[in-house]
């Protein structure tokens, strides 16, 4: 039984036993349970995975003392993170430092509405759902600035100004790359850019701009959710942790699982919109090989996907050392900027001739 | 499932950031000694006030950026329509794109690209 069979049946059930407006609300609890639960699995799994991942490109062992190959190792810093406890400093401005985790933390949860996890598991297919990812995400940046600015702490106001400009410049690049998948298909809905894709992924469909542009992406990406080398907005060496330095306990673990989600997340869109979602691997009308790759569920290839950029993103990590400021602001502004311009240009005419596949 | 999905994810965000650190207020010790609540600083005792003066670079981009981000939004209803209109869509977007390099090009030659 598929994802989608079994919503479907718990759908129609609520809906002919309980009255309509209860059973919305049920759905909604639902709903909210089970992301709640991805959140959770999400960062104990993505912490997981990058301390796994740094450990082999480093040629270490990582974490391997709690459970069968260290894989309860989060568990443990979880229940860490849960008995610390988490302080309010002198002097800073006790509103804002109390509010900017659950401002992050609401705004990672919210974004989540619009992304396909698999074949009709969606929250909200939303008609711009695109242009509500781009406009959703930028509000991060607000929670970050209110926590470097309330933390009465100068590694924090600089983290947090570096971390603002940084995010606030790689937007472009990327809203500018992910409009040329909108060019490409004529729609801002998930589920119709999804169904785009069912005769191949517009990474292979779009010719040279749809790869320009998923590399631009790539970068915006590591860049907008200050991964490294992008990482000087909490650069360990500069700025000891950036704009949580003064976040301690329960508070600086809603940061770092806000981080990890804003990681999945823009993998996920990543990979919806050049990688075809759920959409399994399609080659234009070879009906054969199409209906093997069928048989593989569609929220393996969505996580698959998803978890190969995640990987992608965390292997930039060791290979690239970290950028200077104006390193990164000429990155984006002389170089990523015009390029991703004459990128849409490039589409458009590819579009309007009917060149790509 | 409609806007009200929205809502409801936002609550369960706020729920799940309450309960966390309500568990945590249940569990942990705390303890106050004079020092705990100073900024960390590595050690060092704080100068001055924390809330410094910082590089007015930071503004000149976010001005930048506020005029590309508008043209942004401009193209999102274009990028939607321009398979239907067809290549009058295309003349309308470079004259768009000429006027907007222009911009980028008049910043550049300020130097207002370059941080200082």
């Amino acid at each position: 039984m598929s994802f989608e069979t079994l919503a479907n049946w718990v759908h129609n059930w609520l809906y002919e036993t309980l009255h309509p407006t209860v059973a919305l609300l049920v759905e909604f609890a639902i709903v909210g349970v089970l992301i709640i639960g991805l959140f959770a699995v999400l960062g104990l799994v993505l912490v997981m995975m990058e301390r796994k991942v740094s450990s082999w490109m480093q040629l270490r062992l990582g974490p391997n003392r709690i459970g069968p190959w260290g894989w309860f190792q989060t568990v443990a810093d979880t229940l860490k993170l849960i008995v610390k406890e988490g302080m309010t400093p002198n002097n800073v401005d006790k509103l804002l430092f109390n509010m900017a985790p659950m401002l992050v933390i609401v705004v990672s949860m919210v974004i989540m509405a619009p992304i396909m996890f698999a074949k009709g598991i969606q929250i909200w297919d939303i008609n711009i759902g695109v242009l509500f990812v781009a406009a959703v995400s930028s509000l991060s940046i607000i929670g970050v600035l209110m926590a470097g600015w309330a933390s009465n702490n100068k590694y924090s106001l600089l983290g947090a100004m570096r971390s603002g400009a940084q995010i606030v410049s790689y937007e472009l690049s990327a809203g500018l790359s992910i409009l040329v998948i909108v060019v490409l298909t004529g729609s801002l809905k998930m589920s119709d850019i999804v169904m785009a894709q069912a005769d191949g992924w517009w990474l292979f469909k779009g010719h040279v701009p749809a790869i320009i542009a998923f590399v631009i992406f790539i970068i915006a990406a590591t860049a907008e959710t200050n991964r490294a080398p992008f990482d000087l907005a909490e650069a360990e060496s500069e700025l000891t942790a950036g704009f949580h330095t003064e976040y301690s306990g329960m508070k600086f673990a809603l940061f770092f699982l806000a981080e990890y989600v804003n990681i999945f997340v823009v993998c996920a869109i990543g990979a919806t919109l050049f990688l075809g979602g759920w959409m399994p691997f399609h080659i234009g009308n070879w009906e054969g090989f199409n209906h093997v790759m069928d048989y593989i569920p569609s929220s393996v290839w969505f996580f698959g996907k998803t978890f190969l950029l995640i990987f992608v993103i965390m292997w930039f990590r060791w290979t690239f050392p970290r950028l200077r400021i104006d390193q990164l602001l000429s990155l984006e502004w002389k170089y990523l900027l015009p390029i991703s311009m004459f990128n849409i240009l490039l589409v458009t005419i590819i579009a309007l001739a009917g060149w790509h596949f | 499932m409609g806007a009200g999905s929205l809502i409801a994810l936002a609550i369960a965000a706020l729920a799940f950031a309450g309960i966390a650190l309500s568990i945590s207020k249940l569990v942990l010790k705390a303890s106050t000694n004079k020092q705990k609540g100073e900024p960390y600083e590595c050690g060092v005792p704080t100068k001055g006030a924390s809330r410094i003066q910082f590089n007015v670079g930071y503004y000149l981009f976010a001005l930048i950026f506020l005029i590309f981000d508008v043209e942004l939004v401009f193209l999102y209803p274009w990028a939607v329509v321009v398979k239907n209109v067809g290549w009058v869509a295309l003349v309308e977007i470079l004259i768009f794109f000429f006027i907007l390099f222009l911009g980028l090009l008049y910043a550049h030659k300020k130097g207002a690209l370059e941080w200082k």
